[in-house]
């Protein structure tokens, strides 16, 4: 504790100001790079399209999350437009200053990996989970394949191969963006694991449910769509939260090819001749980041299964 | 791309046995056409591969910015500052080779990279040029394909070690446990070093120079290897450095060193020329601060002249402006400028010149002349 607050330096402009000052930690290399750590390299000028994005994403996320919210149904007809909206207000264009994806880094890149790979990995795994229930031979065939493709090879071995191979493969000019490139393959990822979480959902549902569905003449998409998905997405809701957290934390991975989330700016950090030696500080803070944002999650998924309860409470 | 086309083939095949006779001989056609298609097209985006492969400066002008491969962070030659750029030695040269090529020293993108995956960044054509400490070797440039620029650091391989150890010499390492960083020469350096002198050791692997501080702080290990300007840097970042010291053996030659990919030699030239400039402006005293005002009319020293491009036609030559080198001279300073901005005694790693002086002061630093 005294380390921590007591005998702490939050101010001056180097390590040795700081141990000048007191003997514990020095949070000043946090102060001094709080911009680099929120923003990674997006210019100055510009970053009140990040702020933009994030109240944004505020806004979109409480109609989604909560229940009681007033106009949540209105609310959640817009939100599908936050994708492309906070898509054109990172990147620019139209407009406003492009903004070249490699100038993204720190929290704010961890979070545009992280929300879209939990956005987008949630239906597509839905869609490989029926997949690999299909009657129809191709589509299971196919959802069998990807998913255990997917699951065969390390997330490091596909983040590599999406920013080295891939440039083999197309011919040059042809630029495909680096983070697009991750974020397809960070998604991909993740789909295949939920894909496999929801299955062990479906599964559980009992047959009399799907051939109750049939026997009220509801079409397959209904059934599922009614009947089926609801009860199983409900059990797999810690598997499903689960996932997320594993997606989350695994952006960190993507210092292997070059990007800096908060973690990669923290050791870049740790690199500045003024600041080195403050691995201590540098780590807690990233993984203070960390644990409350995961931990948010897991606490949000246990409000939903509580709400969710119905039944088989022991 | 061979194994695209197999895949495409045996694709065709299945499909064609899955279906009636009636219909076969026309699929067949159909299939065949594709795969000669699909090869044709191929064909075509390896032409392609070769046509544009073959000129990263038309690239670079086209996109009006350089792409830089850098550390992603080591202390004195790379890491960020807290404004969102990146300050360092190898940052420097990057600058100095946009500010040739595209006239500012402030058009680069920079790539930050890890010692495992530098090499793959570069020739998946990620970065234009490397300027990452990188050492020169033969496999390097024979196998993987890189093209060196010349040297700009000397650096050679060192041991730091506890005081109260009480070792003062490598050869008394025997038995050690040794952090080092992998995918570095340090390491192949090391294995050879402990064999030659046959003496076991113990090595623990890690990822990056701050990495291995932690271990070697937390007593994981009992000696960390790597270059010695990184040692020293290492040391002065440690709690009391005073209770460490460098041992005296250097145990290998490190040239560090900017590279390129293979096939693209005038690019290659650029890169190289550039370092050659700065080294040069300091052997003919042209600072940051008196280049432009040197640059404005020619002198009666021909060699500056042909510099500054007042006289001759380098720049033409070499695909660039005339002022080239005042470009990058004006953007970063000569090589002793750029070395005591972020290795010399004002900095906290307070290296001293050593090898890296410029000849006539008794150093290596031997640039071949601009005429």
């Amino acid at each position: 504790m005294d380390w921590l607050f007591l005998d702490a330096a939050f101010t001056g402009g180097s390590r040795d100001e700081c141990s000048a000052k007191a003997g514990g930690a020095c949070w000043a290399v946090i102060g001094e790079r709080l911009n680099l750590f929120t923003y990674g390299f997006y210019p100055a000028a510009e970053r009140w399209r990040v702020n933009l994005s994030f109240v944004l994403l505020i806004f979109t996320l409480i109609p989604i999350l909560f229940e009681k919210v007033p106009y949540r149904k209105y609310a959640l007809h817009i939100a599908v437009a936050f994708p492309f909206v906070t898509a054109w207000l990172l990147v620019g264009g139209l407009g406003l200053t492009p903004v070249e994806t490699d100038q993204f880094g720190g929290f704010m890149l961890t979070l545009v990996i992280g929300i879209t790979g939990i956005g987008f990995s949630l239906p597509i795994g839905i869609l490989l989970a029926l997949g690999r229930q299909s009657r129809l031979r191709a589509i299971q065939i196919f959802s069998i394949g990807f998913i255990e493709f997917i699951r065969g090879v390390p997330l490091i071995t596909l983040l590599f191969v999406a920013s080295t191979m891939l440039n083999y493969f197309l011919p040059p000019g042809v630029t495909f963006d680096l983070l697009l490139r991750v974020l397809i393959m960070v998604t991909l990822f993740a789909s295949a694991y939920m894909a496999e979480v929801i299955r062990g959902g479906l599964q559980a549902i009992p047959k009399g449910q799907f051939e109750a569905a049939d026997s009220m003449g509801l079409h397959y998409w209904s059934a599922m769509r009614l009947i089926v998905l609801p009860q199983a997405m409900k059990i797999s809701i810690p598997g499903i939260v689960n996932t997320f957290i594993g997606l989350y934390k695994d952006t960190t991975l993507v210092i292997i090819i070059g990007l800096l989330d908060p973690l990669g700016i923290g050791r870049a950090s740790l690199a500045d001749t003024r600041w080195t030696g403050l691995s201590t500080e540098v780590y807690l803070f990233v993984a203070i980041f960390f644990f409350i944002s995961c931990f948010g999650m897991a606490r949000y998924s246990q409000h939903l299964e509580n709400k969710l309860e119905t039944e088989h409470k022991r | 791309m061979g194994n695209t086309v197999v895949l495409h083939k045996g694709g065709g095949k299945n499909l064609i046995l899955s279906l009636n006779s009636r219909r076969f001989v026309l699929l067949k056609k159909i299939a065949g056409m594709r795969a000669t298609k699909f090869l044709a097209i191929i064909a075509v985006l390896f032409s392609f591969t070769v046509v544009a492969g073959a000129g990263t400066l038309e690239d670079v002008k086209a996109r009006g910015k350089l792409n830089c491969i850098i550390s992603s962070g080591l202390a004195g030659f790379a890491s960020p500052d807290g404004k969102g750029g990146w300050q360092g030695f190898d940052v420097d040269f990057c600058r100095a080779v946009a500010a040739a090529v595209l006239g500012s020293g402030d058009k680069v993108n920079f790539v930050p990279s890890t010692n495992r995956t530098r090499f793959a960044q570069l020739n998946a054509g990620e970065g234009d040029i490397l300027f990452r400490n990188t050492t020169e070797t033969l496999s390097r440039d024979a196998d993987l394909k890189l093209t060196f620029l010349p040297i700009n650091y000397y650096d050679g391989q060192g041991f730091l070690v506890p005081r109260d150890l009480g070792v003062t010499s490598a050869t008394q390492l025997a038995g050690a446990s040794v952090c080092v960083q992998v995918g570095t020469t340090t390491e192949l350096n090391l294995a050879d070093y402990f064999r030659f002198n046959k003496m076991d050791y113990e090595h623990l692997n890690t990822g990056t120079n701050a990495e291995s501080i932690i271990m070697y702080e937390s007593k994981r290990c009992n000696v960390y290897t790597t270059d010695a300007s990184a040692l020293a840097s290492t040391r002065a970042a440690l709690k009391k450095p005073s209770d460490h010291v460098i041992l005296p053996e250097i145990i290998s030659k490190e040239p560090l060193g900017g590279a390129v990919r293979h096939g693209d030699d005038r690019w290659a030239d650029i890169g190289k020329w550039v370092v050659n400039a700065l080294i040069i402006a300091e052997e003919m005293g042209i600072t940051q601060k008196n280049v432009k005002e040197l640059a404005k009319k020619p002198g009666n020293n021909p060699s500056m002249n042909r510099f500054l491009g007042t006289e001759g036609s380098m720049g033409e030559m070499l695909g660039l402006d005339k002022d080239w080198a005042v470009n990058a001279v004006s953007a970063v300073g000569n090589y002793g400028e750029i070395f005591e901005r972020h290795l010399g005694f004002n900095t906290p790693l307070a290296l001293p010149r050593g090898l890296n002086a410029s000849w006539k002061s008794g150093g290596l630093l031997y640039a071949a002349p601009i005429r």
